[in-house]
Order: structure tokens, then sequence, then C-alpha cells
């Protein structure tokens, strides 16, 4: 059923999500910086660098196939699909039954797949090593994730995340234990699927510790725009899941105007924290040596399984 | 605070005992291993003061001020000293690599769950499903004994194994008579220290507190 | 009155020795400590004898038939291994192997093991039982490693390990026990004594006392040295002082397969004979089949005669889980004559070992020609062992033998089997030592015979006959066993 506030929620999210998220890497940024004692950079700076690199040329090597130039469309592609999906303002939007949490674990493998593709497909050194490193992160990383979301699924009997928050964020207070180990393995999840420290530096320029940054060594300009702001978008992503599965009040049902504002508030409040905590992190640990990757990340999955198990225990 | 809210106040230090077990299991420092020891131990202070509040048990009060004395006090305390002594630090090898031990212990955990299901249907209602939780604590504390090689991590795997079976007690049974649990803590407390006695004489022999040293008697 | 004197004398006895036990005359403090417990220990089984089983303390300690004998015969084989004792560590000392420090520690910790052996004897407190009995392993840890030797090291460190580990599984077992318990007395002391456990054990509920009594088996099997639990048991024996194999073989064994057995008669109430049964069942001849293939493949002394002793408590272990009033009376009579056989070998062996300085078998040579005593001492001490007529062992054995082919037929070719191999063994390997040329040294001390000849006499005059009296407190012990 066509719904005008509905779509007018939607295109609203999708396009708030589109120009927050550089927004975000700014604040993470900036709280990083007063917390190591520098003196910060402007928090609109991702948007200058955006803009900068809009502006330049793009180069293209002779080999390059069409995977290579169509990659960065699709990974903003996805990760604008993503944030059309997860209820970030509201729920119940006309796109949301367009995937599930397992659909939206796909949607991120996909643009996983395509970079990693375009990583490999100009043959030089540091795009195998990028690609081979991602898919083994991403190989373990999602079953990981996968346990998450299915803990919250059972919680709320559905894996649409629409129920899910619905579920969540209107029963009685409770302190479930199953949430908490899930919190944690979503936690390092998020850490390693983002390529943050403590699995990989996204300020490094040493290529050998590369993960992320070796795949898009090649790009340039408008391509390389596309693919840094598909990387910001998924930064935010990621965190309004966590927010949607772990902390859901506040957000607002679509077509209520009225429970927009709060949202926002409400939104803008939980993003700045969370910023603020993944600068914490990061500044307070050092970056994992990569055999010891699979470890943190096998850690997050048994967490996840160890929440699904609780949570069975707990109800009977 | 009304039943349910303490209820799930355990279940959720249970949890956090259990997340504590899996975290053993992962360390490869030992200082990091005392810090966990003495972070489980104040989980279980805190689960045997709320049960008490909530069941008006009076003796596990005394219970809980026994297990901050010495489990999270005077324990690691001892272990700390003893680690300055002995001039350890790292166990640089466990016997199978860390993913593994990881999964070895999740399929330990499903094994306790299910073996206890049963069970803690019968159990008060303010703890069924810390039981299946403390009988995965003990298992994987076990498995924490049994994968390293250095002595030192054997001993913690020890005394969490006594963790969680005290916590396997007050949250089967709201706690065990007094006189029985000190016992247990006499016990406890006299093994820690000759286990230090003996980590002395082992040093000295060997000149280091690796277990494979000590893996000659065999059959011949 | 007697209770306390039977548990105060060694405690006691363990502080005086903890500041004396360096003195010159710490061994014959030792003996005398030793003495005044079986005075009392007497006392009590006199008592209890005649008046009935009773309790005592606020209910805390439960005297019947069955653990009055294990008392008796704890503080006797005490006695006559701390009379072993004084002489042997002497020449330990003598050989440079043990200083006055280490005898100290050695004098006390061996008081203090008898106390702890008592108490878990007597305790009507399932969790005091269990508590004393982690208390025996921790008294005799630093006995083991006495000799501060790596192989003594690793042995206690073994035996610390898998003994505290297999008794935290029997906490556990003892929890389930109590959380059953609860639900039929209610909440507090009560629902852990054993008494009142013994009223109800019909009504406990059957799901949770079957898991405890796995958790039980296995964790006071451990100490018994069930295989495969029993891995602690051949390095403990082998590497500590030969008087704590002779307690640890003779006596603590004893006490940890009487803590199966009261865990039994509680689950049988619930659960009928065949689950329990089934399992001791099991475990013992598993533990009697193993033992005797390892046993023929040893080269140390002591370690063989260990592994004799987990083939004797896997014989126990499967006497009582047939059970029937035949069965139980042939696992009584069993594990006294056991103690008593297999302290005295040890006590031969210790000596024979001084004389050589080693423990291989292969070393040990022409025992007879110089020290008759010796000898002879442990050519009949194995001969007992291994269940030749008219020694007691022959008898229960045989009890048992004829039991199994009544009750249980597919048991008996594993049994006759294991015990063929330890006799060909175990005769094999002491024939030698015995016999042969010698090519020992004298010892500085005269060597302390008389226990060995006592026990043996005695084990000798359980196989020809029993007195009616013993057997009438047999039979009861049997009755409570069921």
């Amino acid at each position: 059923m066509i719904d005008a506030p509905a779509i007018a929620f939607q295109i609203l999210q999708s396009v708030f999500v589109v120009l927050a998220a550089p927004l975000l890497l700014g604040w993470a940024n900036q709280c990083r910086a007063w917390l190591q004692n520098r003196s910060a950079p402007s928090i609109l700076l991702p948007y200058y660098t955006l803009a900068k690199l809009f502006h330049k040329d793009a180069v293209i090597a002779h080999n390059a196939s069409a995977v290579f130039r169509v990659t960065p469309y699709v990974m903003f592609g996805c990760m604008w699909l993503a944030a059309g999906i997860v209820p970030v303002l509201a729920t119940d939007l006309p796109f949301a039954p367009a995937a599930d949490i397992i659909a939206l674990v796909g949607v991120f493998a996909l643009a996983r797949v395509f970079s990693a593709l375009a990583a490999m497909d100009i043959g030089t050194a540091f795009g195998g090593l990028g690609a081979r490193r991602e898919m083994l992160i991403g190989f373990l990383a999602e079953p990981a994730m996968l346990m998450v979301l299915f803990t919250a699924a059972f919680i709320s009997g559905s894996t649409q995340l629409n129920t899910i928050v619905e579920t969540l964020g209107h029963r009685e207070f409770a302190i479930d234990p199953s949430l908490a180990f899930a919190a944690v393995a979503f936690l390092m999840v998020l850490l390693a699927e983002n390529a943050r420290i403590p699995i990989d530096n996204p300020t490094t320029h040493l290529e050998l510790t590369m993960i992320h940054e070796a795949m898009i060594l090649e790009y340039s300009a408008r391509h390389l725009a596309l693919i840094e702001w598909a990387v910001a978008i998924k930064l935010f992503a990621y965190m309004t899941i966590g927010i949607a599965l772990f902390v859901p009040w506040g957000i607002a049902e679509a077509g209520n105007w009225g429970a927009l504002p709060l949202a926002f508030a409400a939104l803008a409040a939980k993003l700045a924290f969370a910023g603020a905590g993944l600068a914490l992190l990061e500044t307070l640990l050092a970056k994992l040596r990569l055999f010891l990757a699979p470890e943190f990340l096998s850690t997050a999955f048994l967490l996840g399984v160890l929440g699904i198990l609780t949570h069975f225990l707990a109800r009977g | 605070m009304d039943q349910s809210l303490s209820s799930q106040f355990v279940n959720l230090l249970a949890a956090l005992l259990l997340l504590l077990a899996f975290a053993m299991l992962a360390q490869r420092r030992v200082l990091t291993l005392i810090k966990l020891f003495a972070w489980q131990g104040a989980a279980l202070t805190a689960s045997t003061l709320i049960m008490a509040y909530a069941t008006g048990q009076g003796h596990l009060y005394y219970s809980a001020t026994l297990t901050l004395l010495l489990k999270v006090i005077l324990i690691p305390w001892i272990l700390h000293r003893l680690i300055d002594q002995l001039q350890i630090r790292w166990d640089i090898e466990t016997l199978i690599n860390i993913p593994v031990t990881m999964l070895v212990g999740i399929g330990l955990a499903i094994f306790a769950f299910a073996l206890a299901t049963p069970i803690s249907e019968m159990a008060g209602s303010l703890t069924r499903a810390t039981l299946g939780i403390a009988m995965a604590s003990v298992l994987l504390s076990f498995l924490m004994m049994i994968v390293r090689r250095k002595a030192v991590p054997q001993v913690i795997g020890f005394l969490a194994m006594e963790n969680s079976l005290f916590f396997a007690a007050t949250s089967a049974t709201y706690g065990m008579p007094l006189v029985v649990e000190l016992g247990v803590a006499l016990d406890v407390l006299v093994g820690t220290f000759i286990f230090g006695i003996f980590f002395f004489h082992i040093r000295d022999e060997f000149e280091s507190l690796d277990i494979r040293h000590m893996e000659k008697l065999k059959e011949d | 009155m007697e209770i306390a004197l039977v548990l105060g004398f060694p405690l006691l006895g363990g502080l005086l020795l903890a500041l004396f036990g360096h003195k010159r005359w710490a061994p014959e403090l030792n003996a005398l400590m030793s003495l005044t417990t079986l005075v009392a220990a007497a006392a009590l089984t006199r008592r209890v004898i005649t008046g009935g089983p009773m309790t005592a303390l606020d209910e805390q300690f439960f005297v019947d038939p069955f653990n009055v004998f294990l008392v008796a015969l704890t503080a006797f084989v005490g006695f006559t291994t701390a009379l072993f004792s004084r002489p042997y560590m002497r020449i330990e000392e003598h050989h440079g192997r043990l200083n006055a420090a280490r005898l100290r520690l050695y004098h006390s910790m061996y008081q203090l093991f008898s106390f702890t052996m008592q108490l878990c004897l007597l305790s009507n407190n399932i969790g005091i039982l269990w508590v004393s009995l982690e208390g025996a392993t921790l008294a005799t840890v630093l006995l083991v490693s006495l000799y501060r030797t790596p192989a003594s090291l690793e042995a206690a460190w073994k035996y610390f390990i898998l003994c505290s580990v297999g008794i935290a599984q029997a906490l556990f077992g003892i929890i389930l026990l109590y959380f059953a318990a609860e639900k039929v007395i209610g909440p507090g002391g009560t629902s852990l004594l054993w008494t009142h456990l013994y009223a109800v054990r019909d009504q406990l509920e059957p799901t949770v006392l079957s898991l405890a009594f796995v958790f039980l088996l296995v964790g006071f099997g451990t100490k018994v040295g069930l295989v495969p639990l029993h891995n602690w048991l051949p390095d403990a024996h082998a590497e500590g002082p030969t008087p704590v194999s002779a307690v640890l073989s003779g006596l603590l064994l004893n006490v940890a397969l009487y803590a199966v057995v009261r865990s039994k008669v509680l689950v049988d109430g619930a659960l009928g004979r065949n689950f329990s049964g089934g399992l001791m069942m099991g475990f013992g001849l598993l533990s009697v089949v193993v033992a005797a293939f390892f046993l023929s493949r040893q080269k140390d002394i002591k370690r063989m005669f260990a592994y004799s002793s987990i083939e004797h408590m896997g014989i126990v272990t499967f006497a009582f889980g047939m059970g029937g009033p035949v069965a139980a009376f042939a696992g009584l009579l069993h594990m006294t004559v056991h103690s008593l056989t297999k302290s005295a070998i040890f006590f031969t062996v210790g000596h024979a070992t001084q004389k050589t300085g080693t423990q291989n078998m292969a070393d040990i040579r022409g025992l007879i020609e110089q020290s008759p005593a010796i000898g002879w001492g442990l050519a009949l001490g194995s001969l007992a062992i291994l269940g030749m007529p008219p020694f007691g062992v022959f008898t229960s054995e045989f009890l048992v033998l004829t039991t199994a082919m009544h009750e249980h037929p597919w048991a008996t070719p594993f049994l006759l089997v294991a015990l063929g191999v330890a006799f060909a063994a175990i005769l094999g390997k002491v024939q030698p030592m015995v016999f042969g040329e010698t090519n020992l040294r004298r010892l500085p001390h005269a060597p302390a015979l008389v226990p060995v000849f006592v026990h043996l006499a005695i084990v000798l005059m359980l196989g020809v006959y029993i007195p009616p009296y013993l057997v009438e407190w047999y039979r009861q012990a049997a009755a409570f066993i069921g």
C-alpha cells in the first residue's frame, strides 16, 4: 500500500544517512584527536575531502576491466540500500521488507566481493594481498554477525529488523544475558568489518599492514570519493544496526511526524556516544598482528553462539 | 527489588561468569589471568549478595563476605606475590591453538547446557538458568587446565573451577551449609599455599615452570 | 567421647610434631601418638559393637559397623606403619636423602593425614567428608615430593592436580545431592547429614541422583585409583617415601572407596541397585584388567605393587557393585586383608630398596641370603597378595569369583585372566629378587620387621579362621551396604 508519509520518511532517512555518514566519521576523528592530546581537525573534514576528490580527474589503469569501473557504484549502492533498510529514524519503512537481517548481511557481502574482485582486477601485488586478507576477515566475521543477529531474532521471533526493533524497544526493561553476549560480539564484528583498530588501522600508510586500504590503492577521484563515502555509510549502518538491536528506544514509526524530532535527538545522542566510544577503543587498543585476527573473530563467533545458547537456557 | 529483577541480575552475573571463563581460556598473559580470576570472584560475591537479599537467607551474607575476602583479595594477592617472586610473565604456548580451544569450549558449553536442562526445571525459580552456566564454567575451567603448558595457569584454572562449583552450589541450592563452605574455603586456601610452596620446589629443581619438564614419568 | 579421642590424638600429634618433629625422638613420638589413636579406636569399636550405631555432637558424627571397622583398620595400620617408619626414616636420614627439617614436615603431616582420614570416616556430614578427603590429599602432597627429586616433584604435581580435579567433580556431585535432598528435607545443615539422607533415600529425585552418582563415582573414584582416572597412583606410590606409599595404598584408597559406597547406598534407594552397581562393576572390572596388564610391564618394584593396589581396589569395587550380602562381605574382607598385606609388602620393599639403593627390580637380588626376614617377608607377602591359600586374600577373592559366577558369569573370564596375569607377573618378578646371588649392603639401623609379620599373621588367620565376632561385624556392615 503506497503511503505518502511513509515514502517521505523513507526518502528522508536515506538522504539523511548519506549526508550524515561523513559527519560521524569526522566526529570519531575529533574524539580520537582529543584523546591523543592533539588539536582536532574540523569536524567537516571528510566533506572537504570528498569535495576535493570529486573535483579531480580519475586515472584508471589500462588493463582495468568493467568490474573495476563498476565497483565504486556497486559499493555505494549497496550501502545506500542498507541505510534505507535499517530503521535509523523510523520503523515500518516501505523499503524495509526488501531485506531482512540475513539479506542485509548478504548486501554487505556483495559489496565486499565486488571490492575484492576490483582489488585483484589490476593485478598489483598489494591489491591481491588486500583482497585475500579482506576475504579472510569477512569469512570469519560473517558467521559471528549472523549469530548476533540470530540472537536478536530468537528473542523477537522474526528476522525482519522492523519486528526486532519493535519487540526489543517496547518490552519492559529486562537485563538479558544473551543480549549482553551478543552486544560484545557485535562490537567485535563492527570493529573487524569496518576496518578499525584492532583489526586494521584506517590511517596507516604502510601497505604491508593494510587490509582494507590496500584494496582501494588504485582508485582516484570520483571513484575513490564514492568508495570512501560508502565506507562511511557502512560504519553508520553498522552503528545504527547496533543501536536498533541493543538500545532501540526512541525510534519513531513511519508516518508519525510528531515523533521525528525525538527520533533525531535520540539518534544524535546515541551516535555521539558511539563515536566517542569508538575513538576510545581505538586509542586504548593496539592493532593485532594478522595471525591473531582469526582468534579475535573466533572469540566474537563464540560469544554470538553463547548468546543464542544462553537465550535458550534462560527461556526454559 | 522484586523477584524478577534480582533473577535477571543473577542471570546477568552468571553470563558474566561464563564470559570470564571463556576470556581466561583465550588469555596468554598470566597477570591478566589473575585479574580475570579476581573479577570472577567479584561477580560471584555480587550474585551471592543479590541472592541473600532476595531470598532472605542470612548465611549467604557470610558466604559472600568469605568469597570476597578469599577469592577477590587474598588468593589473587598470593598469586601476585608468587608471580613476582617467580618472575613469570607470559605463557607462550598452549597445547592446541586458541581458536580450536574456543570451539571445543563451545562444544563443552552446549554439552553442559543440555545436561543441566532437566535438572534446572526443578530449581528454585530465582536461578533456573544458572545451573547450566555453572556447569559450563566448570567444564571450561577444566579445559583450561588441560590445554595449558605452564604450571601457574593450570592452578588458576583449578581455582576458577572451584569458583564455578561454588556458583553452582549457590545457584542450585541457595548455598551450602555454612560449615561446609568454611571447610571448602579452608581447603582452597591451604591448597593455594601448597601450590605456592610447590612452585618454588619445581622452579628450584627444573629452573622453569614449564609442565613439559614433568612429563618424564611414563609407562615403558 | 571416644570419637573426640580418635580425632583429637592425631590432631594433637600433628601439632606436637610440627614443633618437635626434627628431634631425635620424633619417630618414637609419632609411633606413640598413633598408638593412642589405636587405643581410642579400639574403645570406639567396642562401644559400637556392643551398643549399635551411634551419632554424636548434634549428629555431625555417625558411627556404624561399616565405618568403625575402617576406623579400627586405619588406626591399626597407621600405628604399624609408624613403627615401621621409625627405623626406615632414620636409615633414609643416614643415607642423606632427608634432613631434619623434612622429617619434621613428614612427621607432622603423617599425623594430620591420620586425622583427616579419621574425620572422613566418622563424619555424618557429607560436606565435611569431602573437605577431609581433600584435606588428606593436601596433607600427602608434600609428602610424596619429600625427596625433592625431579621424578618425585612430577609425581606430586600429577597427584595434586589429578586428585584435586577429581575431587572437585565429587563436590559437584555433592551439590547435586544436596539439591535433591533440599527438596525433600528442606534447606539447612540437616540435608547433608547421611543419616537423614538415608532415611529419605527413596524419595530423592532419580534424575538428579543419577547425575550426582556419576560425578561422585568419578570424583571419589579418582582417589580410589579406578581406571581411567588412576594416572597419579603409580607415580605417587613409587616416588614417595615407603611409609607414605604404605598408607596411601593401604588406607587412603579404602577411605575413598568408603565414600563411594556411602554414596551408592543413598543412590540405590532412589534408583535401585542396577544403575550404581553396573557403573561400579564396569569401573572395577576395567581397573582389574588394565592394572594386571600394566603390572606385567613394570620395572620399578613400587610401581608394580602400586598397580597391584589398583587391581585389588578394582576387585573390591566390583564386589560392591555386584551387591548382595556375600559380595559385600567379600568386599569388606578384601579391604581388610588388602590393607594389611599391601602395607606389609611395602614395608619389606622399603627395606629391600634401602639395602640395594635402587627401586629397579632387575638390580635387587638375593634378599633371603643376607636378610632372611626381609626376604621371607617379601616372599610371603607376595604370595598373600596373589591370593594363594591359606591367606585371607584367597578367601575374599574366592567369594567374589563365586558370586560373579552365579550372578554375572560374563565377568568371570576377565577376572580370572587378570588375576592369572598378575599372578604370573608378580611371582616371576619376586622370585629372582628373593632368591639368587646377593649384592646388598648392610643397613645402619635394624629394620622394623615385626609389623610385617604381624600383618601377615593376621591375614593368614583371616584366611583360615575368621573369628565369629568379626563375621558378625562384617555381616552387619554388609547389611548396611545392601
